[in-house]
């Protein structure tokens, strides 16, 4: 066998550091992102063998058997997964991130060696042992709750029960009072303590989740992204370990990141989310009253309105994702395109139950991605616009966020349809959205709705548009 | 129950209560419908096409008015034509309320339940059967037209080899349903718009029309609860007066559609400011029914001053387009009123009640007020706020909590170099700088990107099986539990890393322009 020195093995750490910077940073556009997974596979391979090849390293049996088992079952579920089950697989890949470091965290605590670490050393080791885990276990049970609710297996309302602030903030407490005691007990008498507050970190994990309704699910699973890094970094601390801090950072501001953005994008603060209850809560003030009323389209008559129109924009939500309409659509947009009309789609951040999931599905129908627009980029052309369609979209298309300021969601920047001179709302019926919220778009003298699956609807209008 | 639609009788009339398209509708609704012999013949609709779409033909009006239980019309009826309407009969027409008192006693006195389409409030639920809004549109319209036909040059700029065009101007003074169509108009054809409005609210819907917005320097605004403008100060008029006679010297089109309801169209355009016009220039009044917005406009004639210009008192109501959207109007209002199987005259309803001028014998006028718009609250202004101060203000606030924020974290840093060994201090050293430049990296990341986002960091997270790698040991006598744990680490991890990074890979495949 061939050992690599120290001093040989950081620099590759380096090297492998560097890649995953690039690899992130390639994601800043569509044409780069092709290099970004490339630079990733090759930093984590150097890393890997750089670390196997170190000294001191044994058991290179187990280590081949479980990378093999590994590279099968992450091939068929990466093959098998469909984009509209990306949430799902993302939950389900953190909840693994917080295993390894809760079981790296215990392979480190019985780890002979680092007992033999000097008092004020070992305490702080111990120290970090303890973080580790918590995060860790936090992420592993969070997440697969997460999963639960975005598979459908657990119920997406937020489960509530008074007094949760003061019973995570005892379990908070009882946990450090643990770790007080972690870190006293000699040799590996703390285990229990260890055990212990695992099931308690494993619990508040559980009850974080649950807590937070389907609609915050972008913010969660960026937040459980957030957690899985942090959880890397503590591990990296208590292995000593340069590499695994970097990456956990990275990853852990990158989940940070993407939190604010969903945050800010709802006009909520992150604390609101995290504590959950949304939509749960009651407005204050009397909300606006509904005035004028919904009228609704044959699809017959929408197919007419779309072949009037000049420009049209489409805002798809998450109806479009659970009919999984976006083929159907694309082919719509390819009709109406080759008639010589501007057609294209509006993203709101929060659109779908991940950030940049609406993305995903259209790309996944082959929709280029020049006609796909963020709001910000689309609102200004919504007044020149002839027809906007809103395809299972509710709460992003809400006018109140903007003139009700009794509207629990007055102030979420929203994608301005109502600007349009015509809005086809194609819902299953006039229930309200995720945020529970009325959505007076509905009642505009230029709104019009269609109801229906999104893409049995789509379907008939395509057929009606080629007749 | 039966719906009837007369021939109009007034000469200069030439449009239809129904077409073959609305007579549909009609049916659809429940109605069976009647029409005159030859009433959609100056609106270019014949006897045939009636028949086609269902209606059946009657010869006299008089049966029309003696066995319908609605009857369809334009112009309000003529004293003979009431004569003719049976008790309880349902009209829909034009009636002008305000100007027809012995009509109204007289429709009362019949005990014909009148419906005066031009006394529909101006409210959001009743645009889609708000006729002067829709007649407003046509109007506005052709006078673009009318004015271009009699206007001897393009209304668009051109550079041709013959040589350059001026594109020519165009004032409209009225930003209403007819001011704004005859800016739309105008400006699709290519002249250079500008339109004066006493409302000021209405100067985003003149921008938003492509025409520029003409305001006079005096603070007074014109709007009033009812949606139309009020009459406005002596020192306001002297002052647009002004305006017009500068503008009058200036452009080459002028469309006025200034009208005050029940009352005389007011006086804009003087004869001193036809006087400074060019020749060639036209004037078209879409108020010379009222009485006109210019001094020297002779309704119902189109003429020439001796300075060269021509005034257009009279316009050409496009009676196929208009008789389709009158008619449109007339089903939205049936179908609020419960079409043939729940027909109900709700007097409850706002539109209605209001609208209804005879009911049961009585006159029901004038109604209600009714408020366009709900007021304005003062709250909004006291949040108005010039954004530089106010941000000037919020950077000063960031710098100063900045200032704390720093102070704080440097005696937090300093505590920890206290007690921490120094190889800690390295570590935690390089986690702080790796938060930084993530924080750096991902903010550049791009929105439509954030499940790739999330996918390679999943993958990149899997690291974590560096920590695995490390506590394996060949020797299972004594650490049998740490390699199990380890081996199981390494497995999840690598889950992590090859799904991770293949999923990305094929979402980013995906991707293409």
């Amino acid at each position: 066998m061939i050992f690599i020195e120290k001093e040989i093995q950081t620099a590759a750490y380096l090297f492998a550091s560097i890649l995953f910077i690039l690899s992130l940073g390639g994601l800043s556009s569509q044409e780069s992102a092709k290099r970004s997974v490339f630079y990733g596979i090759v930093g984590m391979g150097i890393a890997i063998l750089a670390t196997v090849l170190g000294k001191g390293v044994e058991g290179h049996i187990y280590i081949i058997g479980a990378i093999s088992a590994a590279a099968i079952i992450g091939t068929l579920l990466a093959r098998k997964v469909e984009m509209t089950s990306m949430p799902q697989l993302v939950a389900i890949l953190h909840s693994f991130v917080g295993l390894a470091a809760v079981l790296v965290g215990y392979g480190s605590y019985l780890d002979p060696a680092a007992h033999k670490l000097s008092s004020s050393e070992h305490t702080i080791h111990l120290v970090e042992v303890f973080i580790g885990v918590f995060i860790g276990a936090i992420t592993f049970t969070g997440s697969i709750v997460a999963w639960g609710k975005l598979e459908g297996k657990i119920m997406s309302k937020p489960l509530l029960y008074p007094g949760r602030h003061a019973v995570n903030i005892v379990l908070l407490l009882t946990s450090i009072v643990l770790g007080v005691m972690f870190a006293g007990a000699e040799g590996t008498n703390g285990m229990i303590y260890l055990y212990i507050m695992t099931a308690i970190a494993g619990f508040i994990g559980v009850m974080l989740v649950m807590a937070i309704g389907g609609a915050d699910m972008p913010v969660v699973v960026s937040m459980l992204n957030s957690y899985s890094g942090w959880a890397a970094s503590a591990a990296g601390f208590m292995l000593g370990n340069d590499l695994l801090i970097v990456t956990g950072a990275l990853v852990g501001s990158s989940g940070a990141i993407l939190s604010i953005i969903m945050c800010e994008a709802m006009n909520r603060s992150f604390f609101s989310v995290i504590l959950g209850g949304f939509g749960a809560v009651t407005s204050s003030g009397e909300a606006a009253v509904m005035e004028g009323e919904v009228t609704s389209l044959t699809h017959e008559e929408v197919a007419d309105l779309l072949k009037e129109a000049k420009s049209i924009v489409i805002v798809p939500g998450y109806g479009m994702a659970v009919a999984k309409a976006q083929y159907p659509i694309y082919d719509m947009v390819k009709t109406l395109q080759k008639a010589g009309k501007k057609v294209r789609f509006a993203i709101h951040p929060v659109a779908g139950r991940l950030p940049g999931h609406m993305n995903v599905l259209l790309a996944e129908a082959h929709v280029p991605y020049d006609i796909v627009l963020e709001m910000d980029e689309i609102n200004p052309d919504l007044p020149d616009t002839d027809v906007v369609m809103v395809i299972g979209a509710n709460d992003v298309v809400n006018p109140g966020a903007q003139d009700d300021p009794s509207s629990p969601i007055y102030g979420m920047p929203v994608i301005e349809a109502w600007k349009a001179e015509k809005v086809i709302i194609m819902k299953r019926s006039m229930s309200v959205g995720y945020a529970g919220v009325e959505n007076p778009l509905f009642y505009k003298p230029n709104a019009e709705m269609l109801y229906g699956d999104a893409k049995d609807s789509v379907e008939k209008i395509l057929g009606f548009l080629k007749a | 129950m039966k719906v009837g639609i007369p021939a109009e009788i007034f000469p200069n009339e030439l449009r239809v209560a129904a077409t073959p398209k609305t007579v549909k509708r009609l049916q659809k609704q429940g109605f069976e419908v009647y029409i005159q012999h030859n009433a959609g013949l100056k609106a270019n609709y014949s006897d045939k096409d009636f028949e086609e779409a269902g209606a059946k033909i009657v010869a006299a009006a008089a049966d029309i008015y003696g066995k319908s239980d609605i009857v369809l019309k334009v112009k309000e009826p003529a004293m003979e034509e009431v004569d003719m309407m049976r008790e309880g009969l349902v009209t829909l027409s034009y009636l002008w309320p305000a100007q027809n008192q012995p009509l109204l006693q007289k429709l009362a006195d019949k005990k014909v339940n009148a419906i005066a389409m031009d006394a529909i409030p101006r409210i959001s639920r009743a645009q889609k059967m708000d006729v002067l809004s829709s007649m407003a549109n046509i109007a506005g319209y052709r006078s673009v037209i009318e004015g271009s036909f009699y206007f001897g040059r393009f209304l668009n700029g051109q550079i041709t080899a013959a040589g350059k065009v001026e594109p020519a101007k165009v004032l409209v003074i009225g930003a209403g349903v007819a001011g704004l169509a005859a800016i739309g108009a105008a400006n699709s054809l290519g002249a250079i718009v500008r339109a004066f409005d006493t409302r000021k609210e209405v100067a985003e819907q003149i921008e938003s029309m492509g025409a520029q917005f003409l305001t006079v320097e005096i603070n007074e605004d014109g709007a009033t609860a009812s949606g139309y403008s009020k009459e406005m100060s002596p020192a306001f008029i002297a002052a647009e007066m002004a305006l017009f006679k500068a503008q009058a010297a200036e452009v080459d089109i002028i469309i006025t559609t200034a009208q005050i309801p029940g009352r005389p169209a007011p006086k804009l355009i003087l004869a001193d400011h036809v006087a400074v016009m060019k020749p060639g220039s036209v004037i078209v009044d879409l108020a010379a029914s009222s009485g006109g917005n210019c001094e020297l406009t002779k309704n119902g004639e189109v003429y020439t001053t001796d300075n060269g210009v021509t005034i257009i008192g009279k316009l050409n109501q496009l009676p196929t387009q208009a008789s389709q959207l009158y008619g449109n109007n007339l089903c939205h209002l049936l179908d609020d009123m419960g079409k043939a199987d729940k027909w109900k005259i709700d007097m409850e309803d706002a539109v209605v009640s209001r609208a209804m001028v005879t009911y049961n014998g009585k006159i029901n006028w004038p109604p209600a007020p009714l408020p366009v718009s709900p007021p304005k609250t003062k709250a909004a202004e006291v949040i108005m706020e010039d954004p530089k101060i106010a941000a000037e203000r919020k950077n000063k606030k960031e710098g100063k909590s900045m200032i704390i924020k720093l102070g704080v974290i440097g005696a937090l840093l300093l505590a920890m170099g206290q007690f921490a060994p120094g190889e800690f201090m390295q570590h935690f050293t390089v986690f702080v700088l790796a938060v930084f430049i993530g924080w750096q990296v991902i903010w550049n990341v791009s929105h439509s990107l954030h499940t790739p986002l999330m996918a390679v960091t999943n993958a990149i997270s899997g690291i974590i099986i560096v920590g695995g790698l490390l506590q394996v040991k060949d020797d299972l006598s004594n650490s049998a539990v740490a390699t199990v744990v380890a081996s199981i680490a390494i497995l999840v991890a690598s889950i992590n890393i090859v799904g991770g990074f293949m999923v990305t890979h094929r979402m980013l495949k995906m991707f293409k322009k």
